[in-house]
């Protein structure tokens, strides 16, 4: 399945939320969420030790608004909004973790 | 103490959320150039993600929203000259002073929290 994290990881407990109770699949990562993404973070342990179970991704626009699509983590995948609505309609179900 | 001096009051502005993912940063800039009208002693606090608001770079094209941040450098001319930025929120977040828009002041949390202490008013975002 497919989870979307809208919050960023350092302000809200949605990521953590996520992290404690998914068990695989897919996590997406928009608006203020894709901080969890890139690297020198309090956070990024945490990222790279969830990136064994899932395949992450980051909606592209959202970094690049916040100027961080430089530090973006090696291994996290980044999409567009029609990569957005692929990764929605190829999941069997889909938690937004508001 | 002359009227005009017993007027001037100390207003800090406390920012503590990202840009783009909610209103709060935005807002929080649009007070800031309300008040700098009115010639008051103003102060930012960049805290937590509000720190993410000074972030060099920041292109919005793709999200179709303003891009605000070009305006933090245009406060100097307003004379909205003390931006202050928490230590430890820019080391959680692997940010330096070189990673940010403008010149800041960078102050340990607890300096911040006396620095706080000795305003008039405390406006929250």
């Amino acid at each position: 399945m497919l989870h979307i994290i809208n919050k960023s990881p350092l302000g809200n407990g949605s990521f953590d939320s996520c992290l404690r109770v998914a068990q695989g699949g897919d996590i997406l990562l928009i608006e203020d969420a894709v901080y969890a993404a890139t690297s020198g973070t309090a956070t990024e342990d945490k990222m790279r030790e969830a990136m064994k179970n899932f395949k992450v991704h980051v909606l592209q626009p959202d970094l690049e608004a916040r100027g961080m699509a430089d530090r973006l983590i090696d291994g996290v995948n980044s999409v567009d909004y029609g990569g957005f609505v692929d990764l929605v309609a190829a999941s069997k179900n889909c938690q937004s973790w508001l | 103490m002359s009227e005009e001096e017993s007027s001037v009051k100390k207003f800090m502005f406390v920012n503590r959320k990202a840009p783009y993912g909610t209103i709060y940063a935005l807002e929080s800039l649009e007070v800031v150039l309300i008040s700098a009208a009115f010639d008051q002693d103003v102060s930012l606090a960049f805290l937590d993600d509000g720190v993410y608001q000074l972030r060099k770079g920041q292109q919005t094209k793709g999200i179709e929203t303003k891009n605000f941040s070009p305006t933090y450098r245009a406060l100097d001319g307003y004379d909205v000259e003390k931006l202050y930025v928490e230590k430890e929120a820019l080391e959680e977040r692997g940010l330096s002073e070189d990673d940010l828009l403008v010149d800041v002041i960078v102050l340990p949390r607890a300096e911040m929290g006396a620095l706080m202490d000795e305003q008039d008013v405390v406006l929250s975002f």
